[in-house]
């Protein structure tokens, strides 16, 4: 019977059926569920890496030696690990590789909206790319068999659309693939010059072969239309929404694999329609491939480059009518409601700490980043992931003065680390702040090195942060808890008046997390309460002015008190 | 079939994740192609979330468009009005009427709009609100808004029979808590 499935779930499933036995990812929107889903089942060993690169050799190291393996990310993700991919192309496979790279066109939950299509082609790797959750799952079963075909690993391409949304999947069952057994072959696997010379020309030759590939396989197809004045070249969600806006009225060549791209195929396609739309999210991949053969064609000065595309869209850069919907009188102004840390976050009390001491506060990527938001306004860049940690570094020996990086414990391990390495060997006055709330927040609760428990939740090796920090030479090394506003503010003061290099932890779980008791709600004392708004300075979702005096929403209040130390006339009561 | 379009609108993490499972499974259950969308990550942390629930014979698109939801479900005024654009001129809300603050309100940057159920109807769309928070409190838990707003739901869905809603709400629901979720739903239903 079909199952509707989310198209992480579904990929999961395809990994698994395909008899993959070692998966190795970092958590990252919208990629992470793939990994968490393939958990479930006994037979794929699963973990969290600390970074994206760290993932990526794993899975090639469990190739080697004769599995299945597997390896997702998101689309920056793979930024991290761009290093292994190019070259992992050259040196091939043993057992099937599969890599899953999952983009956030419309940054739901992404610093940026790159289009990883390009690594595809930059690596000389083919690429395949699902439009829904059973293609998820069959494109995975696919990519195995395609990995060992071409020696290859093979990039499986998601998007948020793809990734999150759930449509009916009919499953099948798991295939066990006998384990390859590792062979020595120096030429093949160790990559200096004199080898990887030799490798290089094998790379061009297997794109080829894979060119071919891709010009017979049902990956790529033809949906006929009623008539030929239009024809569209499409692939992954925007293949949904071209056929919700159009039906069957337009021919479709819908590529399943985007690369390398069956030319002929286009050719032939392009030959048969009177005008060649290319529809795609962000970048013009399959529109500047169009271009180089030849063909006359419109895309991105139809649908530009920016965002998601949607079917009304579509509809309306192809002349159709769409429904202009309801609209409220417009003297109403709706305010926005943009995210914001949740009550009782343990981040809260560290930044309005930061804020007040007029810091500028180097920012890093996690739930955290909401530190920017006001009326915090405490955290004035973010770049990516550790970027924090080595930005600092670079702004102290530049003479910036007066800042503190902060980064949370799960980015820390996957590439904090090496830049508080830089601020230790190469000495810059430093102040460093690891906002460790004891797991993956923004991402939904995932474990990491420094949890003391794995993927399953079994318990695992615990990096301890404090000897982390002063084996790498750090002598100034404090502990705070962020729901005291006090000793938050008294270490900060000394450690950035210190007169070398420091490490702030400040400690305490997320507030979401389950295991974590709450105090009973606050109340406030209305005959005391001076509406004086010094509470309002945290930016608490729990608390608002109610009739000139502060509110307390006893249903979201997990009675934190960092409010409480704000008030100077003793209002707030209960609590701890 | 036409295809139909539900949206699940509401503030991250008041619940609508399994108001969007059980209307999957339902419609599932009927025998209905379905697709589901949402959005997770960063916007979930307070943030205005949608959910996107399309079901009929062959669906392509997972989202929903300007002008093209049947019905919108909303857990909270502001977000019902702020998604209006997304019904479709004959479409029916159906909402909570609780009110909560976002940011720019709690700094004091704007104010929360007053008398948005009046507006709401004043564009012509069909509107029923209730206070769905205290009918979940009557059934015994503040959570489970997402079942009293299901249940208001299930009285526009006069093709599918009672017992199918129960079936799903027994099929997405932890059994322990069977009973509130139950209560919650008919006290929607019947309200």
């Amino acid at each position: 019977m079909k199952q509707l499935m989310q198209g992480n779930t579904a990929a999961a499933r395809g990994l698994y059926e395909a008899g993959c036995c070692v998966a190795s990812s970092y958590p990252g929107t919208p990629s992470t569920e793939i990994t968490e889903e393939a958990a479930k089942y006994d037979a794929v060993y699963c973990e969290w890496a600390p970074n994206e690169k760290v993932a990526m050799e794993t899975a090639f190291g469990a190739s080697l030696a004769g599995k299945r393996s597997f390896c997702g990310m998101k689309h920056v993700g793979l930024n991290v690990a761009a290093d292994p991919l190019f070259t992992v192309s050259y040196t091939g496979i043993n057992a099937g590789m599969v890599i899953c790279v999952a983009d956030d066109a419309g940054m739901h939950s992404s610093q940026n909206e790159q289009d990883s299509r390009h690594y595809a082609r930059a690596a000389k790797l083919p690429m395949l790319e699902p439009s829904d959750s059973q293609e998820a799952l069959e494109f995975f079963r696919k990519a195995y068999d395609i990995s060992e075909e071409f020696d290859a690993p093979v990039i499986v391409k998601m998007c948020t659309r793809v990734a999150h949304s759930q449509s009916l999947v009919e499953t099948g069952e798991r295939v066990e693939i006998p384990s390859k057994p590792y062979e020595k072959n120096i030429s093949k696997y160790v990559m200096m010059p004199g080898n990887a010379i030799k490798r290089h020309p094998i790379v061009e030759e297997r794109m080829k072969r894979l060119a071919d590939f891709s010009e017979t396989s049902d990956l790529n197809r033809i949906d006929k239309g009623d008539e030929n004045s239009v024809g569209i070249i499409t692939s992954s969600t925007c293949y949904q929404y071209v056929k919700e806006a159009c039906g069957d009225k337009y021919p479709v060549l819908k590529l399943g694999m985007i690369w390398p791209m069956p030319d002929k195929k286009i050719r032939e396609f392009a030959d048969s329609v009177n005008r060649l739309i290319i529809v795609e999210e962000l970048d013009g991949f399959i529109e500047e491939h169009c271009l180089t053969l030849g063909l006359k064609c419109e895309g991105k000065s139809l649908f530009g480059c920016l965002g998601e595309l949607s079917q009304n869209i579509i509809a309306e850069k192809l002349g159709m009518n769409t429904p202009s919907g309801v609209k409220l009188d417009g003297s109403v102004k709706i305010p926005a409601r943009p995210p914001m840390m949740c009550a009782g976050c343990p981040h809260r009390g560290l930044f309005f700490t930061l804020n007040q001491a007029k810091c500028t506060v180097l920012g890093d990527i996690g739930c955290y980043t909401l530190g920017a938001v006001a009326p915090l306004s405490a955290m004035e860049m973010t770049l990516c992931m550790g970027a924090s940690v080595s930005a600092l570094h670079g702004f102290s020996k530049a003479g910036g003065k007066n800042a503190v990086a902060v980064i949370g414990d799960s980015t820390f391990m996957h590439s904090g680390m090496t830049g508080l390495a830089n601020i230790a060997y190469n000495q810059s006055k430093s102040t460093v702040i690891i906002l460790d709330n004891s797991i993956t927040g923004m991402t939904g609760h995932q474990q990491n090195p420094t949890t003391g428990y794995n993927i399953k939740g079994d318990p695992a090796g615990k990096i301890d942060l404090e000897s982390l920090c002063r084996a790498m030479g750090f002598k100034r090394v404090r502990v705070v808890d962020p729901y005291n506003l006090k000793e938050c503010a008294d270490v900060l003061r000394e450690e950035m008046e210190a007169d070398e290099s420091s490490v702030i932890i400040s400690r305490r779980p997320c507030a979401l997390l389950k295991y974590v008791k709450h105090n009973p709600p606050l109340k406030v004392d209305n005959e005391k309460c001076r509406s004086c708004k010094s509470c309002m300075k945290i930016g608490c979702p729990a608390l608002s002015m109610k009739d000139g005096k502060a509110h307390v929403d006893e249903t979201l209040c997990v009675g934190c008190g960092v409010c409480e130390q704000l008030c100077r006339f003793g209002a707030f009561k209960g609590g701890k | 079939m036409k295809t139909k379009n539900i949206m699940i609108v509401g503030v991250g993490g008041q619940g609508s994740v399994l108001a969007s499972k059980l209307l999957g499974h339902l419609l599932t259950s009927r025998g209905y192609d379905v697709k589901v969308s949402e959005v997770h990550g960063m916007s979930q942390r307070g943030g205005s979330v949608v959910t996107y629930v399309r079901y009929g014979d062959k669906v392509y698109s997972p989202i929903i468009d300007r002008g093209s939801a049947d019905f919108i479900v909303s857990f909270e005024m502001l977000e019902a009005a702020r998604w209006i654009e997304y019904l479709s001129s004959d479409g029916q809300i159906v909402t909570s009427t609780q009110q909560i603050d976002p940011m720019p309100v709690l700094t004091g940057a704007m104010n929360y709009p007053e008398n948005l159920l009046a507006e709401i109807k004043k564009t012509g769309v069909k509107a029923d609100a209730l206070d769905c928070l205290k009918l979940a409190e009557q059934a015994g838990s503040s959570k489970a808004v997402n079942l009293v707003l299901l249940g208001r739901l299930s009285n526009y869905f006069t093709d599918i029979p009672l017992e199918a809603w129960y079936e799903a709400i027994d099929s997405c629901v932890p059994k322990k808590f069977l009973e509130l979720n139950r209560k919650a739903f008919n006290l929607g239903r019947n309200a």
